[in-house]
C-alpha cells in the first residue's frame, strides 16, 4: 500500500503535513530537514522543487525557490539527494512543483525516478485535471504515484466529484482562492465551504492548506478535514539560525 | 491543415490551459462565454462603433513610395501606429473591456512590457469607468517613463514587478497572482496571444481586424486581396496574429514573423524564441519558450520592451512547427537602423518593435512587383529616449 493511503488509514485525523523547498536554506539541507521533521512529529512531507515562475506561490516560497535555484538545485540533484532520504525517513513524501520542469525532465522519467527514490505522490498546481487525465494519468498510475488535486471555494460540486474519482491519495482543499502565504480566516463562507465538502462523502480524505501558520489555525483545519498542510510559516521559520533547533521549536508549537 | 484552435483549446500540439485550480473558474467562465458574447450582434455593433469612432479605424494601408523603390517591391505599411494610444494593442482592449462588462466584472488587471498594452488597458478602463491595475516590470518602468505617466494620468495604478528579470515575463506572473487572489470580480486583460485557452484565440480574433481591413484595402489598391508577403514582429505575437489571421488559409501568401534577436541569437542576450526555445509550458499554455535544460525560464533580452518575452503564443508555435509561417530574427542594432531609415524615408517614426519587421526587408530579395505588407504595429514616440541614446540625437 502506498504510504499516503496507509497514513490516512492508520491515523484518520490531525494529520500534519509540512511543505518545504528543496535546496533551501542550504542546497544540501533537503534530507536533513525531512529527517528532523519526521523526528519532530510531522506525518507527511511535501518537498517543493523550485521553478523560476511560480505563479501560485506568494513571496516567501517564491524567494526560497529563487535562492534554491541560484544555489544550483535541479531535478537531477534533487533525485540524487532523495536517494538518501528513505534510509532514515518512513513517512509519506510528496514532491510539489510546476509542470514545465517535469515536462523537460520527461514525464515517464520523472515518475520512474520518483518511484525509485520512494516518493509517494505529486502536487503540480498548474497541471489541471483535464490535462492530467488526457496526457499523464497513465504514467503516474504505472509508477504508483498519487497525483494530488487542489480544490478551492470556487470549485463546483460536479468538478469536486470528478477530482475525487481521479484521486488516489487525498484532496488538497485550499482555505481560500489565493496564492500561498495568506492567513487562514475561517469566515462563515469558508466554514460553509468546508462543511459542504465534509458532507459530500468523498472517497478520498482531505487536507486543508494555504494559510495555516499556528496550532490554532491547524486545529481549525482539522475540524473540517483529516489534517492540515503548513508551508509558508515553516519556510519562514528555517530562514536563519540552527536548522534542527528551528524545526524542533516550530514543531513543538503544534504538539502543545 | 487546421491552423486555428480546436474545441479542446489546442493548435496542433500547442495551447491548452495549464493553470492552477484557483484560476479554473475564471478561465472556464471565459471559455464558456467568449464566443457567444463576441458573436452577439449588439456586441459587434458596439465593438465596431468604438473601433471606428474612438480608435480611428480603419487604419490606412499606406504604399510607402520611397521604401518601395529602395527594396524593388511594393511595400505597404498597415498603419496601426495611427490608432488611438499609438499601437495595435487598443483593438484587443476595446474587445476585452466590453467582454468584461458583459461578464459583470468590476476590476481590470493587465500586464505590460513597453507600456502600450498598459496604456491601452488604462484607456479603455477610463472610457468605461472601471478600476484598473497594471503590472509592469521595474526595468520597463524605468525605460518607458512616458507610458507610465500616461497610465497614471488615465487613472490606473501601476504596480512594479520586482521578481526575476523585472520585465514582461514577471509582470505577467504578478498579474496572474493578482487574478488568483481576486477570482470573482476581476478580469485579466492579457495583451498578447499567450495565456491559457481561450486567451490566444480571443486576442487573435480581436486583432484580426488588422488583416480583415488589409484584405479590403489591398483589393482596392492592387485588385487582389492576396499579397506575396506579410511581415510582422513577434514578442508574444498579437500584432502578427492579427496581421496573419485572414491570410492563414491563403497558402500562397508567405507569412514572415520577425523575432527580437537582441544582441545576436548566440550572445546570451536575445529573445529569439523559435531559435533558442523548445516546447514547454509558460503562463498557462503549451508553446515554445526559452528555457534551461531543467525547464527554468531563461531571461530574454531585447532593446524593445514589447518583444522582451521568452515565449510565443501557441498559435505561433503551431505555425512555426508546421512551417506555415517563417520565423526569423533581427538584432537590436538592425531594428534601430531600420527605424531610422523608415523615419527618414517615409516621415514615420516606428516603434522599435515594428522596426524589427521593417528591418527584415533588408534581408529579402525581390524581383520587382511583389506586394509586401508590413504591420507597423506602433509608433515610436515611447522609444524616443532609446533612439536618442543610440543615435546620439
Amino acid at each position: 500500500m502506498n504510504r499516503i493511503n496507509k497514513i490516512f488509514k492508520e491515523k484518520k485525523n490531525n494529520i500534519l503535513s509540512i511543505y518545504y523547498t528543496a535546496g533551501y536554506p542550504g542546497l544540501g539541507d533537503t534530507v536533513t530537514i525531512a529527517a528532523a521533521l519526521e523526528k519532530a512529529g510531522a506525518d507527511m512531507l511535501e518537498i517543493g522543487f523550485p521553478y523560476s515562475d511560480p505563479v501560485a506561490d506568494g513571496p516567501v516560497i517564491q524567494a526560497s525557490s529563487k535562492l534554491s535555484l541560484d544555489q544550483g538545485m535541479d531535478l537531477n540533484l534533487l533525485f540524487e539527494q532523495l536517494k538518501e532520504l528513505r534510509k532514515t525517513v518512513t513517512i509519506p513524501v510528496l514532491l510539489m512543483g510546476y509542470v514545465n520542469p517535469v515536462l523537460q525532465y520527461g514525464v515517464e522519467r520523472f515518475c520512474k525516478a520518483c518511484a525509485e527514490v520512494g516518493v509517494d505522490g505529486c502536487i503540480v498546481p498548474d497541471l489541471p485535471m483535464v490535462e492530467y487525465e488526457e496526457f499523464y494519468k497513465e504514467t503516474f498510475l504505472k509508477y504508483g504515484l498519487s497525483n494530488i488535486f487542489l480544490v478551492t471555494p470556487q470549485t463546483s460540486v460536479e468538478r469536486i466529484h470528478k477530482i475525487d474519482s481521479l484521486s488516489n491519495g487525498f484532496i488538497y482543499l485550499l482555505s481560500s482562492s489565493a496564492t500561498t502565504g495568506q492567513n487562514l480566516q475561517v469566515s462563515d463562507t469558508t466554514e460553509a465551504y468546508f462543511t459542504r465538502i465534509a458532507a459530500m462523502d468523498l472517497n478520498n480524505p482531505t487536507m486543508i492548506g494555504f494559510g495555516i501558520s499556528s496550532k490554532e489555525t491547524f486545529d481549525k483545519a482539522c475540524k473540517y478535514a483529516n489534517g492540515g498542510i503548513i508551508g509558508t510559516a515553516f519556510v519562514k521559520s528555517i530562514a536563519a539560525g540552527n536548522l534542527e533547533e528551528n524545526i524542533e521549536t516550530f514543531m513543538a508549537g503544534f504538539r502543545s | 491543415m487546421n491552423y486555428f484552435v480546436n474545441e479542446k483549446g489546442y493548435y496542433g500540439d500547442f495551447g491548452g490551459a495549464y493553470i492552477p485550480e484557483m484560476l479554473y473558474p475564471n478561465v472556464e467562465e471565459l471559455r464558456q462565454n467568449y464566443l457567444k458574447i463576441i458573436g452577439d450582434a449588439d456586441f459587434q455593433k458596439e465593438f465596431h462603433h468604438l473601433l471606428k469612432d474612438y480608435v480611428g479605424r480603419p487604419s490606412p494601408l499606406y504604399l510607402a513610395q520611397r521604401l518601395s523603390k529602395k527594396y524593388n517591391a511594393n511595400i505597404f505599411l498597415k498603419r496601426e501606429d495611427l490608432n488611438h494610444t499609438g499601437a495595435h494593442k487598443i483593438n484587443n482592449t476595446i474587445g476585452q473591456i466590453l467582454l468584461a462588462e458583459k461578464l459583470g466584472k468590476k476590476r481590470i488587471i493587465a500586464e505590460t512590457g513597453a507600456g502600450q498594452h498598459g496604456v491601452a488597458t488604462a484607456t479603455v478602463c477610463a472610457l468605461r469607468g472601471l478600476e484598473c491595475v497594471v503590472y509592469m516590470g521595474e526595468i520597463d518602468i524605468q525605460r518607458q517613463a512616458p507610458n507610465v505617466a500616461r497610465m497614471k494620468m488615465l487613472g490606473a495604478k501601476v504596480v512594479s514587478a520586482v521578481s526575476g528579470s523585472k520585465t514582461l515575463k514577471d509582470a505577467t506572473n504578478e498579474a496572474m497572482r493578482d487574478w488568483i487572489n481576486n477570482p470573482v470580480d476581476t478580469h485579466y486583460i492579457i495583451g498578447s496571444v499567450v495565456g491559457p485557452h481561450p486567451y490566444p484565440d480571443m486576442v487573435s480574433v480581436f486583432q484580426s481586424v488588422i488583416s480583415e481591413e488589409t484584405k479590403k484595402q489591398l483589393t482596392e489598391q492592387t485588385g487582389s486581396d492576396q499579397p506575396d508577403y506579410v511581415l510582422a514582429c513577434v514578442g508574444g505575437g498579437s500584432n502578427a496574429m492579427g496581421m496573419f489571421y485572414h491570410f492563414i488559409n491563403d497558402e500562397n501568401v508567405k507569412l514572415i514573423a520577425v523575432e527580437a534577436g537582441g544582441k545576436g541569437v548566440d550572445t546570451g542576450f536575445s529573445a529569439a524564441t523559435t531559435f533558442l526555445g523548445k516546447e514547454g509550458v509558460l503562463h498557462g499554455s503549451r508553446s515554445i519558450l526559452m528555457q534551461t535544460e531543467d525547464g527554468q525560464v531563461v531571461e530574454p533580452h531585447s532593446v524593445s520592451a514589447g518583444l522582451d518575452y521568452p515565449g510565443i503564443g501557441p498559435q505561433h508555435a503551431h505555425l512555426f512547427k508546421t512551417s506555415r509561417a517563417k520565423y526569423v530574427s533581427i538584432t537590436d542594432d538592425e531594428a534601430l537602423d531600420a527605424g531610422l531609415l523608415c523615419t527618414q524615408m517615409e516621415g514615420i517614426i516606428p516603434a522599435i518593435e515594428s522596426a524589427h519587421a521593417l528591418a527584415y526587408l533588408e534581408k529579402m530579395k525581390f524581383t520587382g512587383g511583389e506586394n509586401v505588407v508590413v504591420c507597423l504595429s506602433g509608433r515610436g514616440d515611447k522609444d524616443m529616449d532609446t533612439y536618442m541614446k543610440h543615435f546620439g540625437l
